[in-house]
């Protein structure tokens, strides 16, 4: 197919980051898990558990055609067969230009990409969700938003000789999104959102205390995640390569400054800066500078991380204020971190760290690039939420999206999956089989 | 007989048992027990929103005396566990009835 030879360390690099997105997902789990009360930790964490399951299966059978499939041409989705990868073994990955690692690395690389996407979105519903409508949900949103969008984002087309064709939407128009500020933080946000609105408010909702049960659980999740996304973010230089490297480092210092920031507020505000707020806020710099870090210098992902960790600490109380339960604040973390770290691009961007990045506002570039940025957000946000709204509807009117009443107040762990988190007492429970 | 109940602050457990163990008493039971008096509750933070934790955790020591007892061994959980600070906790007395030892079936003062 391809006069270049496959390149053994860009290749080893990517299996490794690929095992590195991965982890984030039960990490995931671990940070929400430990955010919930007792009652209800299994379902949260089984909520990222089975994405795993459904979206690696959708995923050979059409789901890398349907993302990054390219015979179709089309701006809008990829190519929509049924492939099963079975053709592919032997070809290089072909995605705006050849890169020399194999294609089903490539697309092993993206599928934890497609897994961790739905499962973020698991955080606005804890405590009330039906196990089996959310798995009809990963399933069927998995496949008309997240692959759509990730064509329109990460698909740069075909390129055969100097011809590139099949490029996504948003790509062709500019948007530059290295590892998923909109694609992913910024479509589960929404989605997020759209469904805390569909499922409503807990039984006791501002009423009784919904504590974080485990704080250290949140802090080993939060732990999981930093590390996992190094592979998110310098992973997709899928190379081993110099911009690798700036977005290793970027999404190091980013973290760093966003972990800082929200402490900052918390200790303004209410004077005590707390571990879940620390935890946050490295969570809130890895999805801020996750479409920034291979487009900025060191020092503007120190400023985009410190600044996503103020804006994410201040946007968590927007829930209270407009009255929806977005139980985990996946809304205030990856969409207000989403919508700042791709709009960021626009203002710290320049051609020095990246040369095929633009200038953005502060180095000269003008206003053109946030425009793409803004333009790329907005249409991720709108069609992810409204497709979600209308999907959630769909499901709670048909096969019901949350558990009655009574299950929820007994605890989703139970009523669920027959099943308790914690036997914290030896005498407690007696019974027999 | 006397059933002695006392609710303490958790971290004077050590100094009531150490006292009482001076004292010659030769049994307790102790149980987590959370609760609140004049001391009230604290405000927690979690993502800057506030909760107020009305019920503090305490423990509850239990001791059996007899009658003339009683009284002292009262004194010597009030001086163990005081700190002179809001939150110290309460004793009360009951009256018992009856007391056996499970192993030997002794009754009465003999199975204290």
């Amino acid at each position: 197919m391809t006069d270049i030879a496959l390149n053994s360390g860009d290749t080893a690099w990517m299996l490794a980051s690929t095992a590195l997105v991965l982890l984030m997902t039960p990490g995931l789990a671990f940070f929400y898990g430990g955010m919930v009360r007792t009652k209800s930790v299994l379902n949260m964490m089984m909520m990222s558990f089975i994405t795993i399951g459904i979206v690696s299966i959708l995923w050979v059978i059409y789901g890398f055609e349907l993302a990054f499939g390219y015979k179709g041409e089309s701006a809008w989705y990829g190519n929509l067969s049924f492939s099963g990868l079975g053709g592919m073994v032997n070809d290089l990955t072909n995605n705006g230009g050849i890169y020399p690692i194999p294609v089903l690395v490539f697309a092993a690389f993206q599928l934890m990409f497609a897994i961790i996407t739905p499962a973020l979105i698991s955080g606005a519903i804890a405590d009330r969700t039906k196990f089996t409508a959310w798995a009809v949900f990963v399933a069927i949103w998995s496949t008309i938003v997240y692959f759509p969008v990730a064509h329109w984002v990460f698909a740069f087309g075909n390129k055969v000789g100097d011809t590139v064709t099949g490029t996504g939407f948003l790509a062709g128009k500019g948007l530059e999104d290295f590892a998923g500020g909109t694609a992913v933080h910024v479509n589960a946000g929404a989605a997020g959102l759209a469904l805390a609105i569909i499922l409503g408010k807990r039984v006791g909702w501002r009423k009784e205390s919904m504590r974080p049960h485990s704080l250290p659980l949140v802090l080993l999740g939060s732990g999981l995640l930093w590390f996992g996304w190094f592979g998110f973010n310098a992973g997709s230089a899928l190379a081993a390569n110099g911009i690798a490297g700036l977005a290793f480092i970027n999404t190091q210092v980013a973290t760093a400054g966003a972990l800082i920031g929200w402490l900052l507020v918390e200790k303004i505000r209410n004077g005590y800066p707390t571990s879940l707020g620390a935890a946050s806020g490295a969570v809130a710099g890895l999805v801020a500078i996750t479409p920034a870090c291979a487009f900025v210098a060191p020092w503007a992902a120190v400023v985009i991380g410190l600044f996503a960790g103020i804006f994410c600490a201040l946007a968590v109380g927007l829930k209270y204020k407009f009255g929806f339960d977005d139980s985990l604040d996946v809304v205030g973390v990856h969409l207000i971190g989403g919508i700042w770290g791709s709009l960021s691009i626009g203002l710290f961007g320049t051609h020095v760290v990246n040369s095929v990045g633009l200038d953005g506002l502060f180095y000269g570039g003008g206003s053109a690039l946030l425009g793409k940025q803004a333009l790329g957000v907005g249409m991720v946000a709108l069609y992810s939420f409204l497709v979600t709204l209308v999907l959630g509807f769909i499901i709670e009117k048909t096969i019901g999206f949350r558990v009655s009443r009574d299950a929820e107040v007994e605890g989703v762990d139970l009523s669920e999956h027959a099943e308790t988190a914690y036997e914290m007492s030896s005498s407690s429970r007696g019974g027999s089989f | 007989m006397k059933l002695i109940t006392a609710i303490l602050k958790p971290s004077k457990l050590e100094d009531v048992k150490n006292a009482l163990g001076e004292h010659g008493v030769k049994g307790m039971t102790v149980s987590e027990a959370s609760g609140f008096g004049r001391q009230k509750g604290h405000t927690e933070v979690y993502r800057g929103a506030e909760y107020t934790v009305d019920l503090i955790p305490k423990v509850r020591l239990e001791v059996l005396a007899d009658d003339e007892e009683a009284a002292a061994v009262v004194e010597v959980i009030v001086k163990a566990a005081s700190t002179g600070t809001i939150g110290d906790g309460k004793i009360w007395t009951t009256a018992v009835d009856q007391v056996v030892r499970v192993r030997t079936g002794e009754r009465g003062p003999e199975a204290i």
